[in-house]
C-alpha cells in the first residue's frame, strides 16, 4: 500500500492523504478522473473493483466518495473523495469508463443529490421520476408531500435520456434515445412473476431474442438512507432486515459490526459464535430460495416447493431462537438479542444431516436434467473482467472465476477460526452460478459443523450505553451476504444519529450486469439468467 | 350375465322402448338430444375430476396437501371452482378486436369437444364412428390452434402475442409427429375406423403396441411426447409459460372465457390419453389371454368403460408426472426436438412398420 500512496502523490501532488480509518485520498474534482484511471490501471495493484460510491451533502459542498478495492485481493481498500461547491449545478466527471458499476450508482447519486456526471452515457434519475422536485439526500431537502404529490394518472415512459458529454468545444448537453424507433418493446415487470419483486425491465425484442434491456427501478424505494439520518443506531438496525430480506441477519450483522467498531464495543465471543451460526443458517435459507425460484423460473415448480420445505427447517430454528422467521431482529449492538435455547445444537445437527441428504436429492432432481442443462449451460455468460467491472460479487461473481469471498479475504467476526474452501467456478454461465449456490450450502454446513459444538460460555450481549454516540469519523464495514458483498458506511459527526449512512447493495450490481449478459439471449433465457443472478429488489430500492 | 353390466343392453332397451312408443323421427330426435346432453355432462365432469386429480396428485409430488377444505379430501373443490368461474365477470377490455376476441375460446372448446365425441369409451359407447375416424380426430383436434392464435392476436397484448406465436410454431410441428405416429399404427391395422381398431385388439398380445412391437413402441412414445406438447403442458408449456409470459395467449381472458381455455386444456390431456389408449393399448378391451377362459370371464366382469378410463388414467398420470418434474424447454430446443429428432425417427419408423407389415413380421 505504500507503493500505492507514492503513486497517488506522484500523479496528483496536491492530494490530501488521510489514514485514520481507511486510506482516504481527497482530490479536487478535475483531478479525480486522472487519479482514478491511474489507480485502475496501475501495475502493482490495479484497483479495478469499485465497492461503493457514496454521494454526500457536506454542507458547503456536495461530494462523492469512491471506495475502491482490488480484484486480486479484495481486502485492500482505498477511498477517493472529491467534491464540488456548486450546489446549483453540480458537475463531476464520470468514472463509468473505468468501472461499469459506476453507471447506476452515478444515476442514483444524481437522483438523490443532484450531482450530474459528465460523460455518463445515460444521465436519467435512477429510483426517482424524472420530474421529482428536489434531491432527497441533501440536507436542505423539503419533504413536504405537497411538492411531490402522489400522481394517480398513468404516465408514459419516456425512453429518452439526457446526458452531458465533454467535447473539444467544451461541455455539451444532449439527449439520446434508449431504444430505436421501431423496436418491439415489452415490459417485463414491475408486476411480473419472475422479476423476484417489483423490478421493471423494458426489453426490446427481435422475435424471441433480447436486443436491449433498460432497467427501471425504484417502485418500492423507501428512502431508508434518508430515514436513517434522523434515527438512532439501534433504531436503524431494523431497516437492515428490510433491505435484502432473505439475508436479513447478515445485513444486520454488518451494521452492528460497523457501530461496534466505531463505538469500540467489545462483543463477547459467545455472541460472535451465535452471530456466525445464524448468518450461515441465513445464507443457506437464502440459497435455498434462490435455487427454488431459479428452478421455478425455468418451469420446474416442484423444485421450488422442495427448496421451501428445507427452508422451513431453518425458519423453525429461527423462530425458536428469536421469535421471528424471515426478519428475525436478532443481532443487536453489542451482541445478540437472546441467548440460544436448549437444544439449539441438537436442532442444528439434525438439520445438517437432513440438508446434506437433500442437496443430493436436488442434484438428482434438477442439476443433471437434460432440459435443465440446456436451459443453463453457456447462457448468460459473464466474464471475470465483466464481473469485476460491474462489481458482481457473491456466488455470481465466483461463478465467473473471481475469488471475492470476504469471509476468506477479510475475515470478520470469527470467520478466521473456521476452515472452508471458497467455491469458485470459471465458466461464468448460469449453470456455474446455479452450482455455486448449491455448493455454498455445503460449505455453510461445514462452517456450522465446526462451530456448533464449540460455542463458548459467557455473555451473549455486551453492556452498552443507553444512548450510543459514535465519535466523529467515517466508518466502513463489508460483509459477505448471501448475494454478494454487503457494505455499510456511516459518517458520524459525533451525534446519536448518523450524518450520512449508506448501504452497498449486492443486488444492484447484479441487476446492472443483466443488460450485458442477457443481450442476444432468448426471452426465456432472460428469465432463467435473472434467476441465476438472484437479485432481491428491496435491496436495490433502499 | 355379462351382458347386464355392459351399456349396449340398456341402450337397446331404451331404444326399443322409444321406438315402440313413438314415431321413429321422434325417437331419434330424443336419442340425439340425450346423447348430446350426456356427452356435455361427461365432458364437464371429466374435466372437473381431472382438475381435482391433478391438484391432489401434484400435492403429493410436491410434499403438500393439495385441496382439502371443500368436502372430504377436498373432493368438491373443483365444483366450487367451477361455480366461481361461472359467476365471474367477463371483463371487457378496450382496444381488443372484439369479434375475434370473443370468438377465440369457442374454437378451443368446440375443437376439443368434437374430438371428445369421437372417442370409443366402451363396448357400444361410441357416438361418432367414421370410417376415417383417425383422420377425423387429427383434423378436428388441430382446430384448437386457431383459437390460440386468434386469442393472441385479438388480445392486443404483447405477452399474448408472443405466446400465440410460440403456440403456432409448436402446435404445427407436433401435430405432424402425432399424426405420423398414428399413421404408423394405421399401416399396421389397415383401417382408420376406431371401432375396427379396437375390435382387432382382442387379446393382450394383439394390442397394437405389442402386435407391432418395435415400431409400435417407438410410435407410442413419440405420440405421448407429441401429444403432451399439443396440450401445452410442461415441459412444453411455452405458450403460457407463466414465469415468462404471465399467462401467454389467455392473459387477457377472464371468467368463463378463461374457463373455456382451462377446461379445454384438461380435456385435451384426457383426449390425447384416450386416443393413445384406443390406438395403442387396446381401447376398452379388457386384458384377455387366448385359452385362459376363467381368467377372461373374470376380466370381462369389469365393465369395458372402466378398462378404458383405467388405461387412460394411467397415461394421464404419466403426463402429470412429466409435467411436474421437468423444467420448461426453450422455443428453439422445442423445435429442434421435433424437427431434428422426432420427425426423422418417425419417418424411418413408418417405413420400418411398412416393412414389418409387408413381410408379416407382426404378432398374429
Amino acid at each position: 500500500m505504500e507503493k500505492i500512496k507514492e503513486l497517488i502523490l506522484k500523479t496528483v501532488p496536491d492530494a490530501v492523504v488521510d489514514e485514520t480509518q481507511k486510506l482516504t485520498v481527497t482530490v479536487t474534482s478535475d483531478k479525480l478522473h486522472l487519479l482514478a484511471k491511474t489507480l485502475r490501471y496501475n501495475e502493482a495493484m490495479p484497483f479495478d473493483f469499485l465497492v461503493m460510491m457514496i454521494g454526500e451533502d457536506q454542507g458547503e459542498a456536495l461530494g462523492v466518495l469512491y471506495m475502491l478495492s482490488a480484484s486480486q485481493d479484495v481486502s485492500k481498500e482505498l477511498v477517493l473523495r472529491t467534491s464540488t461547491t456548486d450546489r446549483e449545478k453540480p458537475l463531476l466527471y464520470s468514472v463509468t469508463d473505468l468501472w461499469e458499476t459506476a453507471h447506476f450508482n452515478e444515476r442514483e447519486i444524481y437522483a438523490m443529490l443532484g450531482i450530474r456526471f459528465i460523460n455518463n452515457p445515460d444521465m436519467r434519475k435512477f429510483f426517482l421520476n424524472q420530474d421529482w422536485v428536489g434531491f432527497p439526500l441533501r440536507k436542505d431537502y423539503d419533504a413536504d408531500p405537497a411538492i411531490n404529490p402522489v400522481n394517480l394518472e398513468s404516465r408514459d415512459i419516456i425512453d429518452i435520456a439526457p446526458r452531458i458529454v465533454e467535447t473539444e468545444q467544451g461541455l455539451k448537453e444532449e439527449t439520446v434515445r434508449i431504444f430505436e424507433e421501431d423496436d418491439y418493446i415489452i415490459n417485463i415487470g414491475p408486476q411480473h412473476p419472475s422479476m423476484h419483486g417489483v423490478m421493471h425491465f423494458r426489453t426490446s425484442l427481435d422475435g424471441e431474442i433480447v436486443k436491449k434491456i433498460d432497467v427501471h427501478s425504484g417502485y418500492i424505494h423507501r428512502g431508508i438512507e434518508k430515514l436513517s439520518e434522523s434515527l438512532t443506531y439501534p433504531q436503524i438496525l431494523h431497516f437492515t432486515d428490510r433491505l435484502d430480506y432473505l439475508s436479513a441477519n447478515i445485513n444486520r450483522h454488518a451494521l452492528c459490526m460497523c457501530v461496534e467498531k466505531a463505538a469500540e464495543i467489545e462483543v463477547p465471543e459467545r455472541a460472535q459464535y451465535i452471530r456466525v451460526l445464524t448468518d450461515e443458517l441465513n445464507r443457506i435459507q437464502s440459497h435455498l430460495i434462490a435455487w427454488g425460484t431459479m428452478c421455478m423460473d425455468l418451469g420446474a415448480t416442484t423444485a421450488f416447493i422442495y427448496g421451501m420445505r428445507e427452508r422451513e427447517l431453518i425458519l423453525e430454528i429461527f423462530e425458536k431462537l428469536s421469535g421471528g422467521r424471515l426478519i428475525i431482529n436478532y443481532n443487536v449492538i453489542g451482541g445478540v438479542m437472546f441467548d440460544i435455547y436448549d437444544g439449539f445444537q441438537k436442532d442444528i445437527h439434525a438439520f445438517i444431516i437432513e440438508m446434506r441428504k437433500r442437496v443430493k436429492e436436488y442434484h438428482k432432481l434438477f442439476s443433471g436434467n437434460v432440459i435443465a442443462l440446456g436451459r443453463m449451460k453457456d447462457l448468460g455468460i459473464m466474464t471475470k473482467e465483466d464481473a469485476i467491472s460491474y462489481a458482481v460479487t457473491g456466488p455470481a461473481g465466483r461463478g465467473s472465476g473471481w475469488s471475492c469471498d470476504l469471509r476468506i479475504h477479510q475475515p470478520y467476526s470469527i470467520y478466521d477460526k473456521v476452515q472452508f474452501k471458497e467455491i469458485i467456478r470459471t465458466e461464468g454461465d448460469a449453470y456455474a452460478r446455479y452450482l455455486n449456490r448449491l455448493d455454498e450450502i455445503e460449505t455453510s454446513l461445514e462452517i456450522l459443523e465446526q462451530l456448533v459444538d464449540n460455542i463458548p460460555d459467557g455473555d451473549f450481549q455486551a453492556k452498552t450505553k443507553a444512548i450510543i454516540k459514535l465519535p466523529e469519523g467515517r466508518y466502513y464495514q463489508r460483509v459477505e451476504a448471501a448475494r454478494g458483498e454487503f457494505g455499510v458506511y456511516i459518517e458520524s459527526r459525533g451525534d446519536k444519529t448518523p450524518y450520512r449512512l449508506k448501504f452497498r447493495s449486492p443486488s444492484m450490481a447484479l441487476v446492472s450486469a443483466m443488460p450485458l449478459i442477457c443481450r442476444e439471449e432468448k426471452l426465456s433465457d432472460l428469465i432463467g439468467i435473472g434467476g441465476s443472478m438472484d437479485y432481491v429488489i428491496p435491496d436495490i430500492d433502499r | 350375465m355379462i351382458k347386464y353390466i355392459e351399456a349396449p343392453y340398456y341402450l337397446d332397451l331404451l331404444d326399443n322402448f322409444l321406438k315402440t312408443n313413438l314415431p321413429e323421427w321422434a325417437a331419434l330426435a330424443i336419442e340425439y338430444v340425450l346423447i348430446g346432453l350426456v356427452l356435455l355432462t361427461a365432458y364437464a365432469v371429466i374435466a372437473l375430476a381431472l382438475i381435482y386429480v391433478e391438484r391432489k396428485v401434484t400435492g403429493f409430488f410436491q410434499a403438500r396437501l393439495g385441496p382439502n377444505r371443500v368436502g372430504p379430501f377436498g373432493i368438491i373443490q373443483s365444483v366450487a371452482d367451477m361455480i366461481k368461474i361461472l359467476l365471474k365477470e367477463i371483463i371487457r377490455i378496450d382496444n381488443v378486436d372484439k369479434f375475434l376476441f370473443y370468438l377465440a375460446p369457442f374454437f378451443m372448446i368446440v375443437s376439443s369437444f368434437l374430438t371428445f365425441g369421437a372417442l370409443p369409451f366402451g363396448r357400444g359407447l361410441h357416438v361418432v364412428d367414421f370410417d376415417n375416424g383417425i383422420f377425423y380426430l387429427i383434423a378436428v383436434s388441430s382446430l384448437s390452434i386457431i383459437g390460440v392464435l386468434l386469442a393472441g392476436w385479438a388480445s392486443n397484448n404483447k405477452y399474448s402475442m408472443i405466446g400465440a406465436m410460440r403456440s403456432g410454431a409448436q402446435f404445427i410441428s407436433y401435430e405432424l409427429s402425432a399424426a405420423m405416429a398414428l399413421m404408423t399404427i394405421v399401416v399396421l391395422t389397415g383401417t382408420m375406423k376406431l371401432s375396427t381398431i379396437v375390435d382387432q385388439q382382442e387379446y393382450v398380445y394383439h394390442w397394437n403396441i405389442f402386435r407391432g412391437h418395435i415400431p409400435a413402441v417407438i410410435a407410442f412414445v413419440i405420440y405421448l411426447i407429441a401429444g403432451h406438447a399439443e396440450t401445452n403442458r410442461g415441459p412444453f408449456d411455452l405458450p403460457e409459460a407463466e414465469s415468462e409470459l404471465t399467462a401467454g395467449y389467455h392473459t387477457e381472458y377472464s371468467g368463463l372465457q378463461f374457463g373455456f381455455y382451462y377446461l379445454a386444456e384438461y380435456l385435451n390431456m384426457f383426449i390425447i390419453a384416450g386416443i393413445a389408449t384406443t390406438v395403442f393399448l387396446g381401447g376398452w378391451q379388457p386384458i384377455q389371454v387366448e385359452g385362459w377362459d376363467g381368467f377372461n370371464t373374470a376380466m370381462n366382469f369389469i365393465p369395458s368403460f372402466v378398462w378404458f378410463f383405467g388405461k387412460t388414467g394411467f397415461l394421464v398420470m404419466l403426463s402429470l408426472w412429466v409435467r411436474w418434474t421437468f423444467p420448461r424447454l426453450r422455443i428453439d430446443q422445442l423445435l429442434n426436438l421435433e424437427w431434428k429428432y422426432l420427425l426423422p425417427i418417425n419417418m424411418v419408423n413408418l417405413i420400418l412398420m411398412v416393412i414389418i407389415v409387408i413381410y408379416g413380421l407382426y404378432i398374429h
